[in-house]
C-alpha cells in the first residue's frame, strides 16, 4: 500500500481500463439474468439477433443510436466543461415544441428550408431550456445538478399543459399534435434511398443520422480545435486557472450549456421529425438518462459516444426483441444493463486501477527506477 | 365549521401525502450533512418500496416486510457510500447509476416473480400497516375545533406517519444536541479539521449513509404497504426528487424539512383536489401548473432571489471532477 504505483501505461489508462469497467456492468448483468432464471448466453444470443439478425433489426438499432448520439454528446460537452447536465431529457422535450412550433410556422416552405428551419427550432428551444440553468449556474451560482433535476418536471409539467390544452387537435381526446407538414419532415431512409433503387426495409431510421454525426465531427472540432473548446476544457479543469488566464467561466457556463441544449435537441429531430411527424407525449422516452451512460461510456470524446450509442442501440433493439422472446427478462433489463454501465463506467471507474498498475508492474519490474 | 373540517380533511390528506417525502428529505439530510451527496433518493425508495412488499407478501406480516424494505435500501445506500466514501467517486454519477439500477431492477425481478407487468399481488390485510384511532377520536369528534383537529388530523394515522412525524424532532435533537451529530455536521463542513482531530471521516460518513437508507426505506415501505397495499414499478412517481427539492428549499435544515415537505405534499393533495376548481381572480388553474411549483419554487430559492441555498459542503462536490487515481493520492499523502 505505501509505495506508489507508477500511473498506468496510456494505452491501460485509454482502452483497458474502460473496456473492464463495461465488461464488469456486463458480466454482472449476466448474473442478473441467470438469478431471474434464464440463460445468459441465449439472451446474448437474442439480444444480438434482434438487433443485427437482419436489415430491419439493424435499422431500428441505428434509429436509436441516433438519438443516443445527440443526447451522448449534449452531456458530454458540458462534462469537458466540469459541468453535468441532468435536464437533457427536458432540455429534448422543448425541443419537440421549438421542432412542431417551426414545422407549422414554416410549413408551406418547399423541403429542405422547412425542415431545416425545424431543425433550427429544435435546436433553439432546447438551447434556450437549457440556459436557464447555465446562466443560474453561471451568474447566481446555483448547482446545475438540481436545477436541471427541477427543469425536467417543469418541461415535463409544461408540455403536458401544452399537449392536453394547448396543441392537441379539437375535439379529440389523445393528447397529441396534427401531424406536421410534410415539407418539415426528415426523410426515412427507406424513402431516400427508394429513387437510387436501393431496398431498405421500412424502419424510423431517418437522415437525423447525418445531422448526427456532423455533430459528432462538429464537437470533435469544437472542443479540440477552436478557441472555444480550449476555455471550455480550461474550465472544467481548473475554474480558478481559467481566470487568471483570462477566460470567464461564466461565459464559458453559458455557451457550454446553450451548445448542450442544441445538441439535446437532436433527440427532438430524430424522433419528432424523423419518425413521430407529430409532437407526443414523453417521446424521449428517458433517452437524455441513456445520454449519461453513453457520455460516460465513450469517456465524453465524440468518437466513443458513436460506439457507446451504437452499443446502446443494439440494447435498447435487441432488448424489446428479448423481452419479445423471453417474458420473464422484460424491457427493464436494458434500464439495469444501463445503470449498472453508469456505475461502473462512471462511480467506480477507478476501482479496478489500483489491482490493474499492480498486475502491470508485475509485467515490467520497477527495477530500473 | 363545515369548511373548516373540509380543510382539515384536506389538510390531513396533504400530510399523508408529505409522509414518503419527510422520510426521503429527512434521509437526504443526513447524507448531506455528513459530505455525502444523495441524487439516488428516487431509487432508494423504490427499493425500499418492493423490498417491503415483496417481503410482506411473502410473509404475510407488515412488520417483516418493513424490516426487509428497509434491509434492501441499506444495501443500495452502501453501494453508494461505497463509491462516495471509499472509492471518491463522483457523487452525482453514482446517484445516477442507482436511480437507474433500482428503476429496472424492482420492475424486472417484480415481472420475473409474479408475472404481472412488475406489479406484485394485491397485499393480505395482516401485511398492511393499518389507521391507528386514538383514544376518544369518535367521542371528541364533535367539539369545535379542537375536535376535528384531533380526530382527523392527530387521529388516524398508521405507524410509519407517526415516526415520520417523531424522526423530525429525533434529526434536530441528534443532529444539534450530541457529539455525533456535532461530529457528523463537522464532517461535512470541513473533513480534513475532522481527520486531524482524530476521528474517522469514513466511519462517521458510513453511520450517516446507513441512517439514511434506514429512513429512505421507510419512505419506500410507506408507499406500498401504508399508502397502498401493493409494489408497483416507479409508484415512486419523482417523490425522491421532491424531497431534494425540498432539501434545498429547506436548506439542510431538519424543521424547515418538515414545513417544506408538508407544504409540497399540500400541494399535491390540492393538485387533486383542484381538477376542475375555478380560483377567484386567476381563472381556472391548470394541474400541471401546480404540480410545477415545488420545482419552480425550488429553482427561485436556489437562484438567491427569496434567501440562499447554500449546500452544507465546503468543497463544491456538485461539480464534475475527474477524481484522482489512488496512486497519485497517495504520493500526496506521503508529502
Amino acid at each position: 500500500m505505501s509505495q506508489p504505483l507508477k500511473p498506468l501505461p496510456a494505452w491501460a489508462d485509454v482502452a483497458l481500463l474502460p473496456l473492464l469497467n463495461v465488461t464488469a456492468a456486463f458480466v454482472i448483468s449476466g448474473f442478473v439474468v441467470a438469478a431471474i432464471g434464464e440463460s445468459p448466453l441465449r439472451a446474448l444470443q437474442l439480444l444480438i439477433g434482434g438487433a443485427l439478425g437482419d436489415l430491419e433489426g439493424v435499422g431500428f438499432t441505428l434509429y436509436y443510436a441516433t438519438s443516443f448520439i445527440f443526447t451522448g454528446l449534449a452531456v458530454a460537452v458540458c462534462f469537458h466543461a466540469g459541468l453535468f447536465n441532468i435536464g437533457v431529457d427536458g432540455q429534448a422535450y422543448i425541443g419537440g415544441l421549438g421542432a412542431t412550433l417551426a414545422a407549422f410556422a414554416f410549413g408551406i416552405l418547399p423541403w429542405p428550408v422547412a425542415a431545416l428551419l425545424a431543425i433550427v427550432g429544435s435546436a433553439v428551444f432546447g438551447a434556450a431550456f437549457a440556459a436557464i440553468p447555465g446562466y443560474l449556474q453561471a451568474k447566481r451560482d446555483s448547482h446545475i445538478v438540481i436545477t436541471t433535476i427541477m427543469f425536467n418536471y417543469i418541461a415535463s409539467a409544461l408540455m403536458g399543459y401544452l399537449l392536453v390544452h394547448v396543441l392537441i387537435v379539437p375535439g379529440s381526446m389523445d393528447p397529441k399534435s396534427a401531424p406536421l407538414p410534410a415539407s418539415a419532415l426528415v426523410p426515412q431512409f427507406y424513402q431516400a434511398l427508394a429513387p437510387l433503387g436501393v431496398k431498405w426495409p421500412v424502419t424510423p431510421f431517418n437522415l437525423s443520422f447525418v445531422l448526427a454525426i456532423l455533430c459528432v465531427v462538429g464537437v470533435w472540432a469544437l472542443i479540440w480545435r477552436t478557441r472555444l473548446g480550449y476555455e471550455i476544457r480550461t474550465v472544467g479543469a481548473n475554474s480558478s486557472a481559467a481566470i487568471y488566464g483570462g477566460i470567464s467561466p461564466a461565459r464559458v457556463t453559458i455557451l457550454t450549456t446553450l451548445i448542450s441544449g442544441a445538441l439535446a435537441g437532436g433527440l427532438a429531430v430524430n424522433v419528432i421529425l424523423g419518425d413521430e411527424q407529430r409532437l407526443i407525449l414523453d417521446f424521449t422516452s428517458g433517452f437524455g438518462f441513456v445520454g449519461i451512460a453513453v457520455a460516460l461510456m465513450g469517456r465524453a470524446h465524440p468518437f466513443g459516444i458513436v460506439l457507446a450509442s451504437l452499443l446502446f442501440g443494439i440494447l435498447y433493439q435487441g432488448g424489446a426483441e428479448l423481452a419479445f422472446e423471453t417474458p420473464k427478462i422484460s424491457r427493464d433489463m436494458i434500464v439495469v444493463i444501463q445503470g449498472l454501465v453508469v456505475l461502473f463506467a462512471g462511480a467506480l471507474e477507478h476501482m479496478f486501477r489500483r489491482p490493474l498498475a499492480l498486475l502491470l508492474s508485475g509485467f515490467s519490474r520497477p527495477g530500473a527506477d | 365549521m363545515d369548511s373548516f373540517s373540509d380543510f382539515i380533511v384536506i389538510f390531513a390528506s396533504g400530510l399523508r401525502l408529505s409522509v414518503p417525502l419527510i422520510l426521503a428529505c429527512l434521509a437526504g439530510l443526513w447524507s448531506e450533512r455528513s459530505g455525502v451527496v444523495d441524487i439516488g433518493l428516487e431509487g432508494k425508495i423504490l427499493t425500499g418500496a418492493f423490498g417491503g412488499a415483496a417481503v410482506a407478501y411473502a410473509t404475510g406480516s407488515a412488520w417483516l416486510g418493513l424490516l426487509g424494505g428497509v434491509a434492501a435500501s441499506i444495501v443500495v445506500s452502501y453501494v453508494h457510500g461505497y463509491a462516495s466514501i471509499s472509492q471518491r467517486a463522483n457523487q452525482i454519477v453514482s446517484g445516477t447509476a442507482i436511480n437507474m439500477v433500482c428503476d429496472g431492477l424492482t420492475a424486472l425481478i417484480g415481472n420475473a416473480i409474479w408475472s404481472q407487468g412488475g406489479r406484485t399481488p394485491q397485499l393480505p390485510d395482516s401485511a398492511l400497516f393499518h389507521d391507528i384511532e386514538l383514544p376518544f377520536a369518535d367521542a371528541l369528534a364533535d367539539v369545535p375545533i379542537l375536535g376535528p383537529i384531533y380526530a382527523h388530523l392527530i387521529s388516524g394515522h398508521d405507524i410509519v406517519t407517526y415516526f415520520a412525524f417523531l424522526a423530525v424532532p429525533l434529526t434536530y435533537w441528534t443532529m444539534y444536541k450530541t457529539r455525533f451529530g456535532l461530529r457528523l455536521r463537522a464532517v461535512g463542513e470541513n473533513p480534513a479539521a475532522v481527520d486531524t482531530a482524530g476521528i474517522s471521516v469514513a466511519a462517521l460518513r458510513y453511520a450517516a449513509v446507513t441512517i439514511c437508507g434506514v429512513l429512505v426505506g421507510l419512505s419506500g415501505v410507506y408507499l406500498s404497504i401504508a399508502q397502498a397495499a401493493y409494489f408497483q414499478p416507479h409508484m415512486s412517481a419523482g417523490k425522491g426528487f421532491i424531497a431534494l427539492a425540498a432539501l434545498v428549499f429547506a436548506k439542510w435544515r431538519p424543521w424547515p424539512a418538515l414545513a417544506t415537505c408538508i407544504l409540497f405534499g399540500s400541494l399535491d393533495a390540492a393538485a387533486i383536489r383542484m381538477q376542475s376548481a375555478v380560483l377567484p381572480i386567476v381563472g381556472k388553474v391548470p394541474v400541471q401548473a401546480i404540480q410545477a411549483l415545488p420545482y419552480v419554487l425550488t429553482v427561485i430559492l436556489l437562484a438567491g432571489f427569496i434567501g440562499k441555498a447554500t449546500p452544507p459542503m465546503r468543497f463544491s462536490i456538485f461539480r464534475w471532477e475527474k477524481p484522482k487515481s489512488p496512486s497519485s493520492l497517495s504520493k500526496v499523502r506521503k508529502q
